[in-house]
């Protein structure tokens, strides 16, 4: 929809935009390994990595880039990757 | 729970995998809060975040030309103003008005805007998203670029190596304007940097952030790299961590020892021209610089 002014009237609606196909390497988050330090939460440029009820985070593959930025930046090694086949 | 939940900057996002901007912008509106109006001019997080017509912002937020960030900020400040004395809107809520702009929107072309907001003391706070060059169109020069590195229109041959001038110290530009506070920060350094951001909302009367902010295709280097380039920056001296509240300086991160440049350069492309002698040379200047602010 075009609108005067070019509004737009839907905050964050990018979210239609799935980033997730733009992946060469999938990252993958080991929660036994995982000490919560928080980095990869903070570092992700797309805020796909999010907590679910149970404290423990998981990463949204619809919108990961796969800049690998939250597997250079753990701390104890819970993620690593591997290449997106298809 | 370290860091605030809340997500004010949506995802799906056009920026490359491993931007920065968007960890600055992410970070901003963590520490900022919903109650916030974004003013953004023309730059690689305008461009990025919103390709009409959509927006990764859920915050207000305004585009506005290239030179005129800081003016549109002052307005929008003026108005907020104007409403809560003259109709009684807003009671009792303080609003953050918050202008992103990068190195190109505030070193250079929205130089005269910026100067103007800050002197004449409108309550806003400006951050300066600096990854060294006009990243969006091509990787140009801007007067933010640091000495020796390449660029398309600095480019490094047998004449010239790279850009020839140093690196404009805005935030000490910023602080000769006598305003009550001026601080630089680094992504790499989320918690000092959201506690500037907190810090800097709760004063009254013009403040400015310059966040270094490593690009992933202007600089030249792995896109998971983004954090620990920046954090080498800090900690090899080039880009030294301050605040200046109310004319007092105060170093915030202050590295055990520092690292030579030399670990930095060699982890980027624009910088892969030079010799051994050439980064001795930055070397020296760095240590200067260094010592002058008591690193």
């Amino acid at each position: 929809m075009v609108t005067i002014a070019a509004i737009i009237y839907e905050p964050g609606n990018s979210i239609r935009n799935k980033t997730g196909s733009w992946r060469t390497f999938r990252p993958i988050l080991d929660n036994n390994k995982c000490v919560k330090c928080e980095n990869c939460y903070i570092f992700c440029p797309e805020g796909a990595i999010q907590e679910d009820e149970n404290g423990n985070f998981k990463i949204d593959y619809d919108y990961c880039k796969g800049c690998l930025i939250c597997m250079n930046e753990c701390p104890v090694n819970a993620i690593t990757k591997v290449r997106e086949e298809k | 729970m370290q860091f605030p939940r809340e997500e004010l900057f949506a995802p799906g996002h056009r920026g490359c995998a491993g931007c920065g901007a968007a960890i600055v912008a992410r970070l901003v509106l963590k520490a900022a809060g919903k109650d916030t109006i974004c003013v953004v001019p023309t730059g690689c997080l305008e461009v990025m975040t919103t390709p009409y017509p959509e927006t990764s912002w859920r915050v207000p937020w305004i585009h506005v030309a290239f030179e005129n960030a800081a003016a549109v900020a002052s307005g929008v400040e003026s108005a907020i103003k104007a409403l809560k004395r003259k109709r009684g809107k807003f009671a009792n809520k303080k609003i953050n008005v918050i202008a992103i702009g990068g190195d190109g929107g505030t070193a250079d072309i929205g130089f005269q805007a910026l100067s103007g907001a800050m002197e004449r003391g409108h309550n806003i706070l400006y951050i300066m998203y600096d990854n060294e060059a006009y990243m969006n169109t091509g990787i140009q020069r801007s007067s933010s670029t640091p000495f020796m590195a390449a660029t398309t229109t600095s480019p490094a041959g047998s004449k010239i190596k790279g850009e020839d001038r140093p690196k404009k110290d805005v935030a000490m530009i910023m602080a000769a304007h006598g305003i009550p506070y001026v601080a630089t920060a680094c992504i790499s350094y989320p918690e000092d940097f959201m506690r500037k951001v907190k810090k800097a909302l709760s004063i009254e009367g013009p403040k400015f952030i310059q966040v270094l902010q490593p690009c992933t295709t202007g600089w030249g280097y792995p896109p998971h790299k983004t954090i620990e380039i920046g954090r080498l920056a800090v900690e090899t001296g080039i880009f030294p961590l301050y605040e200046i509240e109310n004319g007092e300086f105060r170093i915030t991160y202050k590295p055990s020892k520092r690292k030579p440049v030399k670990e930095y350069i060699r982890m980027q492309k624009r910088y892969r021209h030079l010799t051994d002698e050439d980064i001795e040379r930055i070397q020296r200047y760095i240590d200067e610089k260094c010592k002058l602010l008591g690193l």
